[in-house]
């Protein structure tokens, strides 16, 4: 267990603890804001929208992560797409949870009774103000928690990008191994951080939870 | 179902349109064809340019043995999914009764258990598997990996669904005399499975879709035979990553939606038998 | 939605038969071979043979021996993705010791394995003994042994063509190189600060050299020559050597019956010949003339 306090080892486990952290919190932004967009083209009166909706979902839901950071990292520097690696990561990472997200979204917003949104349609409600202070605050109640599942995976799954050059807390645990320490030993400390970062994300969510809860 | 009639359009977001708006779709419309009609083809183009559609990087793909590599490759995938399949639902249940139960201990137990694998990455799990104790049959740390952290989620899966039966039910069961493991067995788990079924079998594409991470620990499943594939340069034109990508992610893509049919099939089936005993009850 | 479902697994099914039906037979790329290149070695079988390691006991009793090694490195370790075929120096390494340790090439079970999970899968029994481009060296003695050397390679760089301004080691400052986890050539450019990717394989490397995204590759120039004779006019070797690499057969620590038993092979067939002629036949190709044969370092 002490090995991590020897040599540089406790550098090299921070900068991958916190490069986890930037990985995860950067696809998080990036999986929130597609996944919207995406909920929105589902749900919107324009079919075609709806099947690239559709069509984005069904593809990145049922693709392997690992094959899609394949297909990210070798697949976009020949279409003239060149980034560094934390970003092809954040891309494969963000591209997938966001279907992930887009469901619970729309989801979501279909479990809202219809006679709600009429209701306030026959009030004389635009439209942004039917989805703000009608649907949505409804909606989010329900997707709190699927919600949570999935970004509780998140930086679980982000570990795949550490076989894909980016320096986070998997390719420290191989480092670690390499430098022929006990794997138990390096198995303690890595589960550790990432038990507190999903402890972090649930906490983050329940308190979330807490604040939207009403008396029904 | 309402009492009223809607027009099959109707949505919580907007209203029935009138011939305005429904021109004004009509225009989205067209423009996001074309918009992701632009994407498409751009992407294609590039892809051309890029000489990822000369038959030379494509040519690995026409030899029997090639064929018969990613087969075998699609068999072992199967196999590990098959096997995880299995012992993740067993240990789930095992796991979530355990959570259920009313000896503390135990309780306690199967929670930390659960709670702890549902936090660890796969990942990570399968290689500290695969270098501690399972070095020689890297299947087993795959198989193994994946039935502890799915065996877990399963677990939360069944549990969340036991609870979320209607309290009455269970209150009704003990009314009638029935003892903890019957009122479980005949009446919570019953309810619970069929309500959480999709879950579990969306779950079950999770579990599919992850025997990938096998190719880490040297099993040769079939994104490892893509990978090697992809990494004989078998020519001038580079590595044929793009042309492994476009054959394996379609079979991911196909097996995953096999699953998700035989998972809508099952619920299909599994209502149309509850209506039909409520309707004999009324 | 039901019939769409239907019509696309009936699409899959017609694409999975329609390719099944059409497979061609040989190997690609298998014309390039010329027919006036270096026959490789055959080498005698020693069916008495007698080393009292528990390691080729089991090998024995299995039936099979088994060999870790690389697959895709031209003319060292390669393995045909078609025919399932190895070839290479490494290879025909691996097959002199096998030979005299009592087991046919029919009989060695192969197995890939990067960089990384070498250490381990040796430690932990998974293969029997390692031949791939496995520098010697002390840390990795704390955890495996070490045959030989049989060859002796140096780290170099591989560039583009059309490079000037990479010219060795010290020109790579702020550069960005990629090369394998777990390798030593890691620790030896690092002391050059460039900025470092790693993938488990040298191939995931070439290609993002290829594609621009890595300014060099480096690692062991046996290695990269064979890259380069692949790729010729678009990737060259700096051609400067910075470090010496000697390469051993990596097996189970502190096995020493086992450890003088491939010296011995190695030995054997370094001094009858095979193995000059095994290098002609393999890493000549990627455009070096043999080297003289190192001395084994037993101990």
């Amino acid at each position: 267990m002490g090995f991590l306090f020897e040599d540089d080892n406790f550098a090299l486990f921070r900068d991958g603890f916190l490069q986890t952290i930037e990985v995860s919190a950067l696809s998080a932004l990036l999986a929130l804001l597609l996944g919207t967009l995406l909920a929105a083209f589902r749900v919107s009166p324009v079919p075609v929208l709806r099947a690239f909706g559709t069509g984005w979902v069904t593809l990145f839901r049922n693709t392997p992560l690992t094959l899609l950071f394949f297909a990210v990292t070798f697949g976009l520097p020949p279409l003239g797409v060149h980034f560094s690696h934390l970003v092809f990561a954040v891309l494969a990472l963000g591209g997938y949870t966001a279907s992930f997200v887009c469901e619970v979204i729309r989801s979501g917003i279909n479990t809202v009774p219809l006679g709600q949104a009429e209701a306030a349609r026959s009030l004389g409600m635009t439209f942004g103000q039917t989805l703000t202070m009608v649907v949505l605050p409804q909606a989010a109640r329900t997707v709190l928690a699927p919600m949570s599942s999935v970004f509780i995976a998140l930086p679980r799954n982000s570990a795949i990008a550490g076989a894909f050059s980016v320096g986070e807390l998997y390719s420290a645990q191989q480092t670690f191994s390499e430098r022929g320490y006990s794997i138990f030993a390096i198995f303690f400390w890595v589960a550790c951080a990432y038990l507190l970062i999903s402890a972090t994300v649930a906490t983050f969510f329940r308190f979330l939870e807490s604040r939207l809860a009403v008396a029904r | 179902m309402s009492l009223f009639n809607r027009p099959a359009t109707a949505s919580v977001l907007y209203d029935t349109p009138g011939p305005k708006a429904r021109a004004r779709y009509r225009l989205f419309g067209v423009l996001s064809l074309i918009g992701v009609a632009g994407l498409l083809g751009y992407v294609f183009t590039a892809l051309a340019d890029n000489g990822q559609f000369d038959a030379d990087l494509w040519d690995a793909f026409q030899y029997n043995t090639v064929q018969q590599r990613i087969v075998d490759g699609l068999l072992a995938t199967l196999e590990a999914f098959g096997l995880a399949a299995l012992f993740s639902l067993t240990l789930g249940a095992l796991l979530a009764a355990g959570q259920l139960s009313d000896h503390k201990p135990v309780r306690w137990a199967c929670t930390a258990f659960t709670q702890f694998f549902r936090a660890m990455p796969l990942l990570i799990l399968i290689v500290g598997l695969y270098y501690a104790f399972f070095a020689q049959q890297p299947m087993w740390a795959l198989v193994l990996g994946l039935t502890l952290y799915n065996g877990a989620v399963q677990a939360e899966i069944i549990r969340s669904g036991v609870n979320a039966v209607p309290r009455g039910q269970g209150e009704a069961a003990y009314g009638l005399g029935m003892r903890k493991t019957q009122v479980m067995m005949s009446i919570l788990v019953p309810q619970a499975v069929r309500s959480m079924l999709p879950t579990m079998i969306g779950q079950l594409v999770v579990t599919l879709k992850d025997t990938s991470l096998g190719f880490v620990i040297t099993y040769h499943e079939l994104l490892f035979v893509g990978k090697a594939i992809a990494s004989q340069p078998i020519n001038a034109a580079g590595f044929p990553y793009i042309p492994v990508v476009l054959v394996i992610g379609p079979l991911y893509i196909a097996m995953c939606l096999l699953l998700t049919a035989l998972a809508r099939w099952i619920e299909a089936r599994g209502r149309r038998g509850a209506n039909r005993r409520t309707s004999a009850a009324a | 939605m039901r019939t769409s479902r239907t019509l696309a697994v009936v699409l899959c099914a017609v694409a999975l038969t329609a390719t099944a039906a059409c497979g061609k037979d040989g190997t690609p790329g298998a014309a390039a071979s010329a027919s006036d290149a270096p026959k490789l070695p055959t080498y005698t079988v020693k069916t008495d043979a007698k080393v009292d390691s528990p390691i080729i006991a089991e090998a024995r009793k299995r039936g099979q021996l088994i060999i870790g090694a690389k697959a895709d490195q031209p003319n060292l370790g390669w393995e045909d993705v078609a025919s399932g075929d190895r070839s290479g120096f490494d290879i025909e390494i691996a097959k002199m010791v096998a030979a005299d340790l009592g087991f046919t090439p029919q009989q060695i079970k192969w197995q890939t394995l990067v960089s990384s999970q070498r250490e381990p899968a040796i430690d932990k029994g998974q293969i029997d003994f390692y031949v791939g481009t496995y520098s010697i060296n002390d840390e990795r003695k704390k955890t495996v042994s070490f045959a030989g050397p049989y060859y002796i390679a140096g780290q170099d760089l591989l560039v583009k063509q059309d490079n000037t301004s990479i010219t060795g080691p010290e020109s790579v400052n702020g550069k960005n190189v990629c090369t394998a986890t777990g390798s030593t050539s890691i620790k030896n450019i690092q002391q050059y600060s460039p900025k470092i990717t790693q993938f488990d394989t040298y191939s995931a490397c070439v290609e993002k050299l290829l594609s621009g995204e890595v300014d060099a590759v480096t690692t062991d120039d046996a290695i990269l020559k064979g890259y380069a004779s692949k790729y010729a006019g678009k990737l060259k070797v700096v051609g400067k050597p910075f470090t010496k690499e000697n390469y051993g057969v990596g097996l189970k620590k502190d096995d020493a019956v086992l450890r003088n038993a491939i010296s011995d092979a190695l030995k054997a067939h370094e001094d009858n010949g095979d193995w000059k002629k095994a290098y002609d036949a393999t890493l000549a190709a990627s455009g070096s003339a043999a080297p003289d044969v190192p001395a084994l370092d037993r101990y």
